[in-house]
């Protein structure tokens, strides 16, 4: 099982700094019940959640849910569900045959075009580049025993190692014979 | 000679909480409880797995500071815990015994890989998944 490669820069790391000081000051009790919509929009992305559900599931008026979360988490609501929509998408496009339209319509948006943009927006390609990108790795993969697999991902030391240890020796020597020199 | 976890502490917000929870919904049973002052030492232990504690503990004074104890509440009441992981040997049945009893689920029994799993959280809002054991 392996995490979807996702780069979400524009919406995951966006004022992290300042929020995790005023968080640890929320009420636990509070953050326990915005903790709970936050787990619904994890369970069931693809779903509605406009902001008066959410409120509704933590009991709390729209606008101090709203303002709540985002203290919280660090992000608005509806930019949560959007990183989880795309999340998603992206591993069915990586995973899956399916249509790019079936994608979009399953995780969740009601257009082609706005999923279109908005995926761009996140991970800086479109769906369809983000499929050729991921899959063929994947696919061909597929047919290489497990092993190998892994030796093909290692990270390539043997080379490097040599090849530095090389240079470091080349220059050593080169230094050496200028002191006999 | 050898070697093992015995205990492994989680910071629950109220540790009568914790405990009734841990007790009566998932069917740990107590392994000590001990106090001293505001201090109050509590492990579970799951029948099945006896050489395991785990620890029930709430922050605050005199192990932390206010300051320390509110950032730790607030961390588990967030959901920022580590992940905690309780093995089964029937997903689908577990899930519909704890969730008779009113466990909060936040992910159905979901089937994937060959292996079925659920994901609930304790009342203080540590994260568990639930996973059958492969047979």
């Amino acid at each position: 099982m392996s995490a979807p490669l996702i780069r979400i820069p524009s919406i995951s790391v966006e004022s992290s700094s300042a929020m995790s000081v005023d968080s640890a000051s929320q009420d636990p009790e509070l953050l326990r019940r915005l903790l709970r919509a936050k787990d619904r929009m994890d369970a069931a992305s693809h779903e509605d959640w406009p902001v008066q559900r959410l409120a509704r599931v933590s009991r709390l008026s729209e606008a101090h849910f709203a303002r709540s979360f985002k203290q919280a988490f660090g992000v608005p609501p509806h930019r949560y569900l959007l990183t989880r929509r795309i999340e998603r998408a992206t591993a069915l496009l990586r995973d899956t045959e399916r249509l790019i339209t079936e994608i979009a319509f399953d995780t969740g948006w009601k257009s082609l075009g706005t999923f279109g943009r908005i995926f761009r927006d996140v991970t800086g390609a479109s769906p369809g580049e983000i499929r050729a990108q991921t899959r063929p790795e994947t696919h061909e993969l597929g047919r290489v025993p497990a092993c190998f697999v892994s030796a093909a991902r290692r990270p390539d030391l043997t080379t490097a190692v040599s090849e530095k240890r090389r240079r470091q020796a080349t220059a050593i020597n080169g230094s050496e014979q200028k002191e006999v020199a | 000679m050898s070697q093992y976890v015995q205990e492994v502490g989680l910071y629950v917000r109220d540790q009568d909480e914790a405990l009734a929870f841990y007790v009566e919904k998932l069917g740990f049973s107590v392994h000590t409880d001990v106090r001293n002052g505001n201090y109050r030492w509590l492990t579970v232990q799951h029948p099945d797995q006896p050489s395991l504690q785990l620890g029930l503990f709430k922050p605050g004074p005199p192990v932390h500071d206010e300051a320390t104890a509110q950032t730790l509440h607030a961390i588990v009441a967030k959901g920022a815990m580590p992940p905690l992981v309780l093995a089964v040997n029937d997903c689908r049945a577990a899930y519909e015994r704890m969730h008779a009893v009113g466990v909060e689920f936040t992910q159905e029994p979901m089937s994937r890989y060959g292996n079925v799993d659920a994901g609930f959280r304790d009342p203080s809002g540590n994260g568990w998944k639930m996973v059958e054991a492969r047979r």
